[in-house]
């Protein structure tokens, strides 16, 4: 035999023997571990969130003893370092080399952005519970990226709106970080606020990290409004809640913030300052509802904190996740499948106490509550339930499809309507 | 660093060994996809292309002596016209990916109209602040730019969608922009950047433009960057202010160092170093940032003039100083 023709038989023998493994291998796979790749910004400006998100999963599949469906979970963390290009680096590992069945997590919007955009051309089922912008379940949708457990940032500000306007405030003003969360955010408000016939007299946009509020606060005081709205996320949102009480407006001209203002991870580090400010979201730590208080009595126990919006998405996302798996007795592996009974999954165990299901566009339906920070028993502060809107869609009570035919929101279209 | 930069002057053209050299390294280069992942694959890719950013800065910090922390707004606004002109409007991939490298070239030229008469500290300051405005803009213009939330579209043509043909696509646009500031550096033209950097003043005394001679070394600079920015934004299918904003250039010049200021290919070397460092050092803590920063205060200290000097030197001392020194 020379040399070629033991290479041609050599080959085949070999590629015999591969196929003939093949089904065993397959066979294998089905019954190896689940792995679950967590991008999380662990260095960087929110670096404090990454590790309460990170926090809320491990939660989550602690409770559970790494265990869906009777398949062990992996869990594979990586640092998105707030930084886009590195989220996008990470998401390649986690996926081409670490072999991850889905991708979760990230928290700022241009890292959520630049992963949703690399998973659409591959497939990877790619979920977001914290990631607000608009359009990934709007305008832009992309099949395998899900917003379980999430939210669409005007998706809360539509009922504050309305909410304001029933308080017969007539005039308000906006402040707010000066990018697409914080004027989806001011939009949604202004755009139902000025429907409603109220008048947004100024909207001021500051640049992320800010130090001093005051050249703003000097302003939001001389323009006579009835209330201020106020869009700030991390530190932002520390500052301004404080320059506003040293300011003397505190108690003078009602605030009102984003839902992320007043999360816990800015008013856990705050006191009386932050009280009574009213913010609308789907999450209240201090709701009486027995399911949410017994989730933030045990987040509390472990991890000495009440949790904040990071940890309860995150444990919320995973959870949406793993009973949609549970489903399908665990074939993540199929991942059409594994995608449309995502989406078709209603999440039953949520800490929010009610069952959670998604709209037609994969985002999910909650109802909003309009909550107000109040000092609890042992002196903390905590964020309690004072009205409620029932089952709100991020298109509020608008048509969908004339809904997105409207820009998206951005500093110069903000929806307001002219009188 | 001035021995090591005048060294290869010495080597005309390319000896028929340099030549074999290249012929090995591209070889192997090309054969890298083959064994690798994808994953590692697409590494590598970046490693081209960030080592052909550090080339591109090689060429004003080593040859004229004036370090640019404005390269990496140079290099992400190539990126910034690659998406913008073909995810919206609908240019071909070919033509976008001219027009990135026209619009890094144009602000590479308005760059150096300000800042060659400038040297040391106060170039380093210009560049800075030129740079923190194109961050600015790509920031604040969100109508254009998207804003904080970047640009996204998919420019690669359909042939260079798989991991491999793009690494190959690269790898060969890499030879041919790595040739292209070879010779460039060792034209006369490049001699006189030399000259610039060794003595200004004997340079103007002996009747050159410096500031014109400093101003094509930064246009020509600033095309090649353009040319890596042009590949990354098609390697990534995303742009953000991230891409242009002063981390972009420190890390570029940071690679530059590392290889060795005035080696040129050490560009690629550090170029490799830095991004397996981080890429392998992440996966076994957070904190992955500080060994990075601990390794480059050793490299600092135990190889000032970089990763490549520093095997020049030890290949210099073992051989006797017979062996010269061949190039990549």
């Amino acid at each position: 035999m020379d040399r070629r023709q033991f290479l041609k038989n050599s080959t085949a023998a070999v590629a015999a023997a591969g196929t003939m493994a093949a089904p065993w291998r397959r066979a294998r796979a089905q019954t190896g571990p689940i792995k679950v790749g967590l991008l999380a910004p662990l260095t960087g400006v929110v670096a404090s969130g990454g590790k309460e998100m990170v926090e809320g999963v491990q939660f989550y599949l602690d409770s559970v003893n790494y265990q869906i469906a009777g398949r062990k979970v992996e869990l594979v963390i990586e640092d998105d370092a707030s930084n886009p290009d590195t989220a996008l680096q990470k998401a390649r590992r986690l996926v081409e080399q670490g072999n991850c069945h889905m991708l979760i997590g990230d928290l700022l919007a241009n890292t959520g952005l630049a992963v949703a955009n690399y998973v659409k051309g591959n497939g990877t089922p790619y979920f977001i519970p914290i990631i607000a912008a608009d359009d990934l379940t709007q305008r832009q949708r992309i099949k395998n990226v899900i917003r379980v457990a999430g939210y669409s940032a005007s998706a809360f500000t539509h009922p504050f709106g309305d909410w304001a306007l029933k308080q017969g405030y007539k005039k308000i003003a906006t402040i707010s970080q000066d990018y697409t969360f914080g004027h989806e955010q001011c939009g949604g408000l202004s755009q139902v606020f000025t429907e409603g016939g109220g008048e947004i007299i100024q909207q001021f946009w500051h640049p992320l990290n800010t130090a001093d509020f005051s050249p703003y606060l000097g302003q939001l005081a001389d323009l006579k409004v009835d209330a201020i709205f106020a869009m700030e996320t991390g530190a932002d949102a520390t500052r301004l809640i404080q320059q506003y009480a040293s300011f003397g407006l505190k108690g003078k001209i009602p605030l009102l913030g984003a839902m992320n203002t007043t999360d816990q991870s800015v008013i856990r580090t705050l006191g009386e300052e932050c009280e009574g400010i009213i913010a609308a979201a789907h999450f209240a730590e201090g709701s009486d509802n027995p399911v949410t208080q017994k989730f933030t009595k045990d987040y509390e126990a472990k991890y000495g904190k009440i949790p904040s919006l990071y940890g309860f998405s995150m444990y919320s996302g995973m959870m949406w996740v793993a009973e949609a798996l549970e489903k399908m007795g665990g074939k993540v592996e199929d991942r059409d499948a594994f995608i449309d009974t995502v989406l078709k999954t209603e999440l039953t165990g949520s800490p929010l106490g009610k069952t959670v299901k998604l709209d037609a566009y994969g985002n999910p339906i909650y109802d909003v509550q309009i909550r107000k920070v109040v000092k609890r028993a042992d002196g903390k502060y905590w964020n309690v339930p004072i009205a409620s809107y029932p089952d709100v869609s991020q298109f509020w009570k608008y048509d969908p499809e004339t809904y997105m035919k409207q820009p998206p929101y951005s500093r110069t279209f903000q929806g307001i309507k002219k009188a | 660093m001035t021995e090591a930069g005048s060294q290869p002057m010495k080597i005309a053209g390319m000896s028929g060994r340099a030549i074999a050299v290249v012929l090995i390294v591209l070889a192997l280069a090309a054969a890298l996809p083959l064994i690798l992942s994808n994953y590692q694959t697409g590494l590598a890719t970046e490693m081209l292309i960030f080592g052909m950013l550090a080339m591109s800065i090689d060429i004003l910090a080593g040859f004229a002596g004036r370090t640019s922390l404005g390269h990496g707004a140079i290099f992400g606004v190539s990126g910034y016209v690659v998406i913008y002109a073909s995810a919206q409007a609908g240019l071909p991939p070919a033509l976008a990916f001219g027009l990135g490298m026209a619009a890094a070239t144009a602000v590479a030229i308005v760059f150096a109209l300000l800042a060659v008469r400038t040297s040391g500290v106060y170039f380093l300051l210009l560049t800075l602040a030129l740079g923190m405005i194109v961050w600015g803009i790509c920031l604040r213009w969100t109508e254009v730019t998207g804003g904080e939330n970047g640009m996204r579209g998919d420019v690669r043509p359909v042939s260079l969608v798989a991991h491999r043909a793009f690494y190959w696509a690269v790898l060969a646009v890499t030879a041919l922009v790595s040739y292209a500031m070879w010779r460039f550096v060792r034209s006369p033209f490049g001699l006189t950047l030399l000259g610039i950097r060794d003595s200004e003043s004997r340079m103007k005394s002996l009747g050159y433009n410096v500031p014109l001679h400093l101003f094509v070394g930064f246009a020509v600079s600033g095309f090649f960057a353009g040319i890596a920015g042009a590949l990354y934004a098609m390697y990534n299918n995303f742009v953000s202010p991230s891409t242009v904003a002063l981390a972009q250039s420190v890390e570029g010049v940071l690679m530059m160092i590392a290889g060795g200021v005035g080696t040129l290919f050490g560009g690629f070397v550090g170029a490799a170093a830095i991004i397996t460092l981080e890429n392998v050092v992440s996966a076994y803590t957070e904190r992955w940032q500080t060994v990075l920063g601990l390794t480059f205060i050793l490299l600092m200290i135990c190889a000032p003039e970089g990763i490549i000097g520093m095997l020049r030197t030890i290949l210099a001392r073992s051989e006797g100083g017979k062996a010269r020194y061949k190039g990549n």
